[in-house]
């Protein structure tokens, strides 16, 4: 049987397909039409930006930066004075943004971890304490703190003349938190370069001789050869700068207030407190889930294959909670810091605040608060940016 | 092979003297622990219980509740609210009949709220006898609720119809309509107190929910155009603080819409909010999203379904019931982040304690008594949602299969 080949009719599949049902045409238009209505959105809103700016006169410069701030700022860590620039005053306050938000992360750290280790215990009342705490801190606002711990605690302290007095001496009233502190002499310099220059070297060692000792096996000890160097360029340090490189600095009544020492306002101590309270509770959950998250089992392996508990705490446990424990932990990290322009609320002068101030000053509201997101946005991305190499490294290599 | 003919009953609860000792006195560390835990809980319920009954002078709570509630709502159109309370309470009930026992203890607490208002230790004048009444008559009005939804007719979807319409008429019934006699406009600008806190919470979650799914959607899209703007608009909220996007919203907003467009106080902080939640749902949905697994999406496509049809059929609802957790935890954060808004002049629960701490010299000395107040109330509902989502993770099987 043969049978006739049919004759087809030569086809372009490209042809049948009308346009507007085509993928690849589709998938191009809907890109360029959001595209557009994206930008024409922002164009028309900058439009009347600007519109508006003229109307009412204002201006949309960034030139009033280096006019004088006229301001004055109750704590700052470099020199300021109010006949500094707007620009100097608002980089005493991302110094100062900067500031407690790294004291805030490593107490609230600390604070976290020991409540998320406290919260596994075996033992109940220890257990249950914990749980209290942080549900107590996790359901309550954090400006809500910020003011109990501000008006309720740090401002109804004694007056100046009756300081509560600690050991140190530590004096602790209504302006705040007067404590001894050690401060660098004329002749500290040297000291400073010396400790620095250890603590570099050590790493350098540290590393050096780990990698060896991985490589090649054999102990190097590398922990004791970098605590030496350290210790000797210090020590060297302090030989340079005569034997007195540092000097306690200890607070003293004088008239109707302290001089001299460390001092921490009321408005810094609140916002350290509640910052430090607040995200240890969040914290505390994010270790305990971390811990959880490592089976039993590879705890029971290694203590079957010899290791004590303290390696398997280190060389097991520790390494594989950590994986599930460090990125929510820096996005914890990154709350804390945007939650401490909650300052504003309380008045420590840190960025945002002086962000208001100066609105408040100069007008100029679009472009301060443009300035004062940027610096959190740069922040932000920066720590995402070395999450992502961390996460990285230390993500499962599958197998 | 030998069987076990007897049935394994299950470990009998330890006596209580072997309780305590594996608990608490396991080892001289752990009693050691325990008694110092002990001690510290005897001291700090000692000062507490101290402070609170004795020491502390409530009135500046007591005395206002109605400021705390609704704040300068004018007095002679409370029965909006009223009739607004009469809804939640009827739809908490029928919730509870059709859902059953994951709401039992929200309602329950939500009937003891009714009861502390009840009985509020405010003098009649303030707190009057028929609006002590008509809260009673809540609490009935949530039993009939119960047992309207038992009924078969009361179904999941249809109650979120009817709660989504209860808002639309609880914010027609607040605000007003202009010409109205009956219902006279009550400028925003008048509201106050735990009923903006609850309103701004409640219109954030609702606007933020769709609007984040989109934006995730959007990220996570193959046309790069649309991608890349969805990534670039999550990150840059998500990098900066709430209260920064609150005053762009408050100082900006009026700035970037023509003259003429005036906005509400109210309404620029929702828009903040809104913003900002809808943010991090989007960083929530999107996890959901990737744990969906691809073969779904293309047997889906292979059966023949279209694109909108294997999202919304397929896609989305494992999605959806993957992040539930997060999500729920992220509206309790933004429920807290309300206070925020006080920051723009919006008159919610903090702000309304702070005002009547500043208009009233005589209670210069209970700032402490008015924050902690605002700080349970806060943590009543906060603690309130999280229980809820908890039920609702076991009672939709969140992670099983």
């Amino acid at each position: 049987m043969t049978a006739e080949q049919p004759t087809y009719p030569p086809v372009s599949l490209r042809s049948q397909i009308p346009f507007w049902r085509d993928e690849r045409v589709l998938r191009i238009l809907a890109q360029v039409v959001s595209a557009i209505l994206i930008t024409g959105f922002v164009v028309w809103m900058v439009r009347n930006v600007i519109i508006t700016a003229q109307q009412r006169g204002l201006s949309l410069g960034f030139r009033f930066l280096t006019q004088s701030a006229g301001f004055p700022i109750g704590e700052s860590l470099i020199p300021y004075d109010p006949s500094m620039s707007f620009a100097y005053a608002f980089f005493v306050g991302v110094l100062n943004t900067l500031y407690v938000s790294s004291l805030g992360i490593i107490f609230a750290t600390i604070l976290g971890v020991f409540a998320g280790i406290a919260r596994l215990s075996s033992n109940w009342l220890v257990s249950k304490l914990a749980q209290v705490y942080i549900e107590v801190h996790r359901n309550i606002p954090l400006l809500v703190l910020l003011y109990l711990w501000h008006s309720a605690v740090f401002l109804q302290l004694p007056r100046v003349q009756e300081s509560i007095v600690w050991p140190g001496p530590v004096y602790l009233n209504q302006r705040g938190l007067y404590m001894t502190w050690p401060r660098l002499t004329e002749t500290g310099q040297p000291f400073v370069i010396g400790f620095a220059a250890g603590l570099i070297l050590a790493a350098v060692v540290w590393v050096l001789l780990s990698r060896l000792q991985t490589a090649r096996g054999g102990n190097t000890h590398y922990v004791l050869i970098s605590l030496v160097v350290l210790a000797v360029c210090t020590a060297a340090g302090w030989i340079i700068s005569g034997g007195n490189p540092i000097a306690l600095d200890v607070p003293e009544l004088r008239g109707f207030n302290f001089r001299g020492g460390m001092h921490l306002s009321p408005e810094f101590a609140a916002l350290l407190v509640g910052l430090v309270t607040y995200t240890s509770a969040f914290i505390a959950d994010v270790v305990r889930a971390g811990i959880q998250a490592v089976p039993r089992g590879q705890v029971e392996a290694a203590r079957a294959l010899g290791l004590n508990y303290r390696q398997a705490l280190s060389l097991v446990i520790m390494p594989q909670a950590l994986r599930v424990i460090i990125p929510p932990l820096i996005s914890q990290y990154l709350n804390l810091t945007k939650n401490s322009s909650l300052a504003a609320f309380i008045g420590f002068t840190e960025l945002f605040f002086i962000g208001k101030t100066t609105i408040n000053q100069a007008g100029r509201a679009l472009q301060v608060i443009l300035l004062v997101m940027a610096v959190y946005l740069v922040i932000s991305l920066f720590t995402s940016l070395i999450m992502n190499l961390y996460n990285r490294r230390v993500q499962f290599v599958e197998r | 092979m030998a069987t076990r003919s007897e049935i394994l009953l299950p470990p009998a609860p330890p006596r209580p003297i072997v309780w305590l000792r594996q608990n608490l006195f396991s080892s001289p560390f752990n009693s050691l622990l325990t008694v110092l835990s002990l001690a510290f809980i005897i001291w700090i319920l000692n000062a507490a219980l101290r402070w609170v009954l004795l020491q502390a002078d409530w009135s500046i709570v007591f005395n206002h509740p109605l400021l705390y509630a609704v704040g300068q709502y004018p007095r002679e159109a409370l029965w909006r609210v009223g009739i607004n309370l009469t809804l939640l309470s009827l739809l908490i009930g029928a919730s509870w009949g059709c859902l059953g026992r994951a709401l039992r203890l929200f309602s329950l607490l939500y009937a003891a709220m009714l009861a502390v208002g009840i009985l509020w230790p405010a003098q009649f004048e303030t707190l009057t006898l028929t609006m002590r009444l008509a809260l009673a008559a809540n609490i009935g009005v949530m039993g009939l609720g119960y047992l309207a939804g038992r009924r078969p007719f009361v179904t999941g979807r249809r109650l979120v119809l009817s709660w989504l319409a209860a808002l639309a008429i609880a914010l027609v019934l607040l605000s007003g309509i202009p010409g109205a006699p009956l219902l006279p406009l009550v400028p925003t600008g008048l509201w106050g107190g735990l009923m903006v806190t609850l309103i701004l919470a409640v219109g954030g979650i609702v606007l933020s929910f769709p609007f984040g799914v989109l934006l995730a959607l959007g990220r996570r899209s193959s046309l790069p155009v649309v991608s890349i703007f969805s990534t670039i608009f999550i990150e840059i909220v998500r990098g900066v603080p709430l209260i920064g996007i609150l005053f762009l919203a408050s100082l900006i907003l009026p700035l970037f819409f023509p003259p003429d467009v005036r906005f509400d106080r109210l309404l620029r902080a929702l828009a903040g909010l809104t913003v900002f939640s809808a943010a991090y749902t989007a960083e929530n949905v999107r996890g959901g999203l990737a744990a969906v697994p691809r073969g779904q999406e293309e047997a889906a496509m292979a059966l023949g379904l279209n694109r909108y049809q294997v999202l919304t059929l397929i896609v989305l609802p494992q999605a959806l019931r993957i992040v539930i957790p997060p999500i729920m935890g992220q509206f309790v954060s933004l429920f807290k982040d309300t206070t925020l808004v006080s920051g723009i002049a919006v008159l919610e629960l903090l702000a309304v304690g702070r005002s009547v701490l500043g208009a009233n010299p005589e209670y210069v000395d209970q700032q402490a008594e008015m924050l902690l107040f605002v700080a349970a109330v806060f943590w009543f509902f906060s603690y309130l949602m999280s229980y809820a989502s908890q039920r609702l993770e076991t009672a939709l099987g969140v992670g099983e299969r």
